[in-house]
Formats: structure tokens, C-alpha cells, sequence
């Protein structure tokens, strides 16, 4: 069993709580290093798409679970990025300038919603933000000289200073790169006044607003930041995704970056990798699921000489065959979570390792939560 | 003497202002069901609009598989999503009350996403018609009527006057105004909150399946009909700032009215911005909505 055992204040603003936290993030550091060496290439792609969803989750996770504003329209951000490096691109700038001019618009973006957004709260703030990503995502489908509307737009594959990471091993390290820059900088925000002003946001306005902190200022730059991530991940989403049309960037990608946060825990960065994990693999795991559990459930029935099982294991592939089911799983395992663990993935973990690092002693009470039912959110 | 082109504009006018109040009373239906949910619980309820899809197919089923008459299946329909409404509240929503709001629109939408793949699994997902008795048009002043669009109006009037009725000159109906004033004091007062709360949700759900109903001839009825619907409407409640039931109403006629003015008269792609921006404009002018009021908590 561990005690942090501080002897001064700057030590609850480190980077890693101790060393050897540190090491252990050295060791995930090397395994995710040589990854792309040991795993076949399909694999390593759909590890790919886990780095881009893991930046839009620390996006995300810095405007929902941190500082408590809601955005039910990421999605458009996600596409004002991808749009915009897919466009500058295509008039020939080089890959560094059209990036940073796709993130520095998408900041800008956010922060022209942030601006109304101050004075709204709550379910005003989501239903501005769906308002917004759909007037976007018209855009996206109507303005055809930049996006080339419904028929859409395809995206070449990165070239940064000549070098090109059209490899799908190359692009790895590439979107790696990218997510440990965005892990890094965002923490270094989250343990600085910003972050301690973010929190205070979220946990009570009133309560921040009487300690000094400019509501306005800070909404606006946790608005602008997390936008300017989605920039990011848009860029790479676009290389990624290799074709552009509008009707990816909808409500229902929102709503799964939501879900994302929410399954990998609201308020913490390991949330966002844990939750992106969850969401990119979720759909490889069901088509292998698809396939193999009727050819198992038929092995099964013919080495144990019971028919039913066979018939068992169709009826579960035909039902994962339907259309639409994928977004069913999604939904249950939503409801599932927020109503079992409304920490997500993290909440558990953090209970694991609890109970690992205090063996005998482990207190279900330790993490028993407080309901609060007359806390209204009408007047906030 | 009327010229003829000015006397066409006026009854596109007209036909545009009916049809546009027609979808309006539907998105202000819905809507009262998002406001009834959110002043009495404080949950904000996003599968609304899947109610009013599952309200739908019930009611289609009950006319077209089991062939009863369309108004014994309207009441059937009414009455199975009005009970799964409180079931759902008495063994799901009533859980998470008190958690962050945020955490129940999640928990919502989750529910919606599982609704729509139980009845794509259960109905199949091709676009079905209801047979109804509204089929007919008539002609008054030149202005054509559609009955479909005429019984929406009147079905929404008897709603909101059923609705009204209930609310004001019932004890029941008073009760629910206490509970969602103060629930504590209502507590106090000898009313079963928990009780109250099943049935706003069932009133919810009933009124969502009502809205279903009315407007499963216009759209006709598939698996993502109640998202388009709930969304718009989401916007009206906003609109009408979200807790004031007249509010709820006015919002779904203006979003209503402005979508069915703006496909008229705008290029393409204004028809489903257009409310959207009017809602911009409006949430950045005055935040609290048409009705709403403006709040801050006192420390």
C-alpha cells in the first residue's frame, strides 16, 4: 500500500503524482511504441482511429467533464477541422500551414459560440450547440465550392516536410504523436490556475465567481481550446477517413463524443483514452462477434450433441446482423453505465486498483455517493 | 377587382399558414411533453420523441395487423405508451433523479437509441401508412384543406383543452401543479410525489403518442420519425423558454410557422435551418426563452 505523503502544496500540481506513477506511464510509453511492430496492419489502423477518438475525448472531456458546459454539436467542430486542412490542402498549402490554419479557425469557431454561450447554462447551452452543428452541417452540404457539398470531398494522405506518412504504421506514430502533445498540453492546463478556474466552473458559478474568477474569460477559453483540439482531431480525422461528405458530422456523432466521455468517466484525462478505446473498438469487437459466436454456438452444439444451442448461436448472429442494433448496443451500454457507474471506466478502474492497494480492508462505503436531491439546477 | 397572381400568393399564403400550423401543433405537443417531464422531475427527457415513434407503431399495428378501428386503437396506443411511460419512470428515471442533468439527457438519449433498434427489430425499418378517416380535402374560400393537417389543429385543440381541464379542476391535476412548485411542500402536504411523478410521465408519454398519432398520415411512419420531431421540438421548448407550458405551445407554432415559410420562400436548405437560427438569435437575445424567466440563485 502506497501513502502520498506531501511535504509541499507545488506537489499536488506535478504532472505525475510519483515516480512510480511516472515509470508506469514510461512502460505504456514503450508498449504503445512498438505496438505497430507486433500487431498486423488492419490492427494497427483501428488503433489509429482509437488516438483520434482519444483527442476529441480530452476536447470534449475539458468543456464537459471539466468545466461542466455542455455541447451536443462537437461534431461540427470535428468537420470545420476536417474541412478546412481537406480545403487547404487542396489549394496546394503545405501540410503545416493548412493544419494550423484549420485548428486556428475551428478555435476561432469556438469561440464565436462560446460568446453567447456565456449567458446560457445547462440545457440552453446543449440545445444552442445542436442549433449550431446543424446550421454547419447545412453548410458543409450547400457551400460546394469549398466542400463540394453532397458529393464530397477526398483527402490525400499527410505529407509533412516531404516525409509521407501514407503508411498505415507511418500515420500511427503521426496520430500518437498528436494525442501525446494534446495529453500533455491539456494537463499542463488542467494542474495551472486555468484548470483550478475550470473546476470551480463546474462544481459552482456562484461559488467561482465570488472567489475572482472571470466566468466569461474562462468559459470562453475552455470553449475556444476545446474546439481548437477538435480542429486537430479533425485534421487527422479527415487523413484518416480519406473521404469528407457532410453527412458524417451529424447529431449522432456528437451524442457518441458524448458518450465517450460519459462510459470513460467525466472528469478525468484517462476517462477520454479509456472512453475512445471503448468507442473505436466496440464496432470491430460486434462484426467478429457477428460472425463467430453462430460458428462457436455450432461447435458447441456438435460436441456436446445439443441441438438448440446451434439454433441459439443463429438467432444471436441474425439479431447482431439487423440494421441498427450497433446503435442499440451503444444505447444500453449507456444507460447501463450511467446507472451502475456514473464514474464510467475510470470510476471503476480507480475502485480496482483501490481495492488491490488496500487488500483486506476494502470498504465498499469509501466510494458510496451522496445523493442530492434537492440541489435544482433551475437556478444555478 | 383581386389580380389573380396577388390572390395565388394569398392562398399559398394561407395553405402554407395552415400546413405550418398543423407541424407546429405537433412540435408544441411534443415540447409540453418535454416541459411537463422537466417541471415536475427536472429531468430533461430526450427519448420523448421516440415515445411518439413507438406511440405510432403501436397504433398502426393495432389498425393494420389485428384490424380494429382507428379510434380504439388511438385510445390503445394512448394508454400502452402511457404505461410504459411510468414504467419507465417508476424503474429507470426515478434512479438517476438528483444526479447532474447532463448525466439524464445522456441516459435519455441512450433510451431513445435502444427504442429505435427495438422497433426496427420488432416492426422492420420500411415506411409504413396508417390508414386513417382523415383522407378527404375540402375547399373553403379557394383554400384548399387538407383534412390530415385540419385534424392535427383540432386533435392538438382538445388536447391542450383535455390537458387544461385536468390541470386546473382536478385534485389529482392540482396535486401535480403542487409537486412541481415545490416538492418538498408538496410532500408535506400528504401528496405521493413518487405516485405524481409515474403519472406526469405517463400524461407525457400519452401526449407523445397523441402527437405520434396525429402526424403519422403526414409523415407517414418509419423508425427515425420521432428524431427529426424531437429535436425540432426540443428547439421549441427552448424557444418558449423551457418550463412554462403555454410557452411550450407558442414555441412548436413559431418553429412550426417559420419552417414551412422559409422552405417557401428561401433557397434549399433553409427549410431545416431556419428555425434553428431564429432559436440563435433568440437564445442570445433574451436566453430565458419567450416565457421564461430569468433567474439567479441568491447566496
Amino acid at each position: 500500500m502506497r501513502f502520498a505523503f506531501k511535504t509541499s502544496y507545488e506537489q499536488d500540481t506535478n504532472m505525475f503524482r510519483d515516480r512510480i506513477d511516472a515509470s508506469w506511464y514510461l512502460l505504456l510509453a514503450a508498449a504503445v511504441l512498438v505496438l505497430p511492430a507486433v500487431l498486423p496492419v488492419y490492427y494497427v489502423g483501428e488503433t489509429t482511429w482509437v488516438f483520434i477518438y482519444a483527442i476529441t475525448g480530452v476536447s470534449l472531456m475539458v468543456l464537459v467533464g471539466y468545466t461542466g458546459l455542455v455541447s451536443l454539436g462537437h461534431a461540427a467542430f470535428l468537420g470545420i477541422g476536417a474541412y478546412a486542412h481537406a480545403y487547404f490542402l487542396s489549394h496546394g498549402l503545405p501540410w503545416v500551414v493548412s493544419a494550423g490554419l484549420a485548428i486556428f479557425l475551428t478555435t476561432a469557431c469556438g469561440l464565436v459560440v462560446g460568446l453567447p454561450a456565456l449567458r446560457m447554462t445547462g440545457i440552453y447551452l446543449a440545445i444552442a450547440t445542436l442549433a449550431f452543428s446543424v446550421i454547419i452541417q447545412e453548410v458543409f452540404s450547400r457551400w460546394e465550392s469549398v466542400t463540394h457539398g453532397l458529393s464530397g470531398m477526398p483527402v490525400g494522405k499527410a505529407v509533412i516536410f516531404g516525409v509521407s506518412f501514407a503508411d498505415d504504421r507511418a500515420f500511427y506514430y503521426l496520430c500518437l504523436g498528436f494525442l501525446v502533445l494534446a495529453l500533455w498540453l491539456t494537463r499542463n492546463l488542467l494542474r495551472a490556475p486555468t484548470g483550478r478556474a475550470w473546476i470551480a466552473i463546474r462544481d459552482s458559478e456562484i461559488a467561482a465567481q465570488s472567489m475572482g474568477v472571470n466566468l466569461a474569460i474562462y468559459k470562453s477559453m475552455a470553449f475556444a481550446y476545446s474546439a481548437g483540439l477538435m480542429g486537430l482531431a479533425g485534421v487527422l480525422f479527415a487523413h484518416k477517413i480519406a473521404f469528407l461528405a457532410p453527412d458524417i458530422f451529424t447529431i449522432l456523432l456528437s451524442i457518441q463524443l458524448l458518450l465517450l466521455v460519459i462510459v470513460g468517466g467525466l472528469g478525468s484525462l484517462h476517462g477520454a483514452v479509456f472512453g475512445a478505446i471503448f468507442v473505436a473498438l466496440l464496432p470491430p469487437v460486434i462484426a467478429i462477434l457477428r460472425d463467430s459466436i453462430p460458428a462457436s454456438f455450432h461447435d458447441v452444439a456438435t460436441a456436446s450433441g445439443i441441438a438448440p444451442l446451434a439454433w441459439l448461436g443463429d438467432a444471436i448472429g441474425n439479431f447482431l446482423k439487423k440494421p441498427g442494433v450497433e446503435a442499440g448496443i451503444f444505447g444500453l451500454i449507456l444507460v447501463t453505465v450511467i446507472l451502475v457507474e456514473p464514474l464510467g471506466m475510470y470510476g471503476r478502474w480507480v475502485k480496482l486498483r483501490i481495492f488491490f492497494s488496500t487488500f483486506p480492508m476494502y470498504k465498499r462505503a469509501t466510494f458510496k455517493r451522496q445523493r442530492t436531491y434537492m440541489k435544482t439546477e433551475r437556478l444555478r | 377587382m383581386r389580380l389573380p397572381g396577388r390572390g395565388r400568393k394569398l392562398d399559398i399564403f394561407l395553405q402554407l399558414t395552415l400546413n405550418g400550423l398543423a407541424v407546429g401543433c405537433i412540435y408544441g405537443l411534443v415540447a409540453l411533453g418535454f416541459v411537463l417531464i422537466y417541471k415536475a422531475t427536472e429531468l430533461v427527457n430526450f427519448a420523448q420523441g421516440d415515445l411518439l415513434m413507438l406511440g405510432a407503431f403501436v397504433c398502426y399495428m393495432a389498425v393494420v395487423w389485428w384490424g380494429l378501428d382507428y379510434w380504439l386503437a388511438f385510445l390503445i396506443a394512448i394508454l400502452a405508451i402511457a404505461a410504459f411511460g411510468a414504467l419507465l419512470d417508476r424503474f429507470l428515471l426515478r434512479r438517476v433523479i438528483g444526479q447532474p442533468q447532463f448525466a439524464v439527457v445522456m441516459l435519455t438519449i441512450g433510451l431513445g437509441a435502444i427504442f429505435r433498434t427495438f422497433a426496427s427489430v420488432t416492426w422492420g425499418s420500411e415506411i409504413y401508412t396508417l390508414p386513417t378517416p382523415f383522407g378527404g380535402v375540402s375547399q373553403i374560400a379557394g383554400v384548399t384543406l387538407s383534412h390530415q393537417y385540419v385534424s392535427i389543429i383540432v386533435g392538438t385543440l382538445i388536447l391542450c383543452a383535455v390537458l387544461y381541464g385536468f390541470f386546473n379542476h382536478t385534485r389529482v391535476g392540482v396535486a401535480m401543479q403542487a409537486t412541481s412548485q415545490n416538492q418538498l411542500a408538496a410532500y408535506y402536504m400528504g401528496i405521493p410525489v413518487k405516485r405524481i411523478f409515474s403519472m406526469i410521465w405517463a400524461i407525457s408519454a400519452g401526449v407523445a403518442t397523441a402527437a405520434g398519432v396525429l402526424l403519422a398520415p403526414v409523415t407517414l411512419i418509419d423508425i427515425n420519425m420521432g428524431l427529426a420531431v424531437a429535436l425540432k421540438a426540443f428547439a421549441a421548448a427552448v424557444l418558449g423558454g423551457f418550463g412554462s407550458i403555454p410557452g411550450a405551445l407558442v414555441g412548436g407554432i413559431v418553429i412550426g410557422l417559420i419552417e414551412l415559410y422559409a422552405g417557401r420562400t428561401l433557397p434549399d436548405g433553409f427549410k431545416d435551418t431556419a428555425p434553428y437560427i431564429v432559436l440563435l438569435i433568440m437564445l442570445v437575445v433574451r436566453p430565458q426563452g419567450l416565457f421564461g424567466t430569468p433567474g439567479r440563485k441568491k447566496v
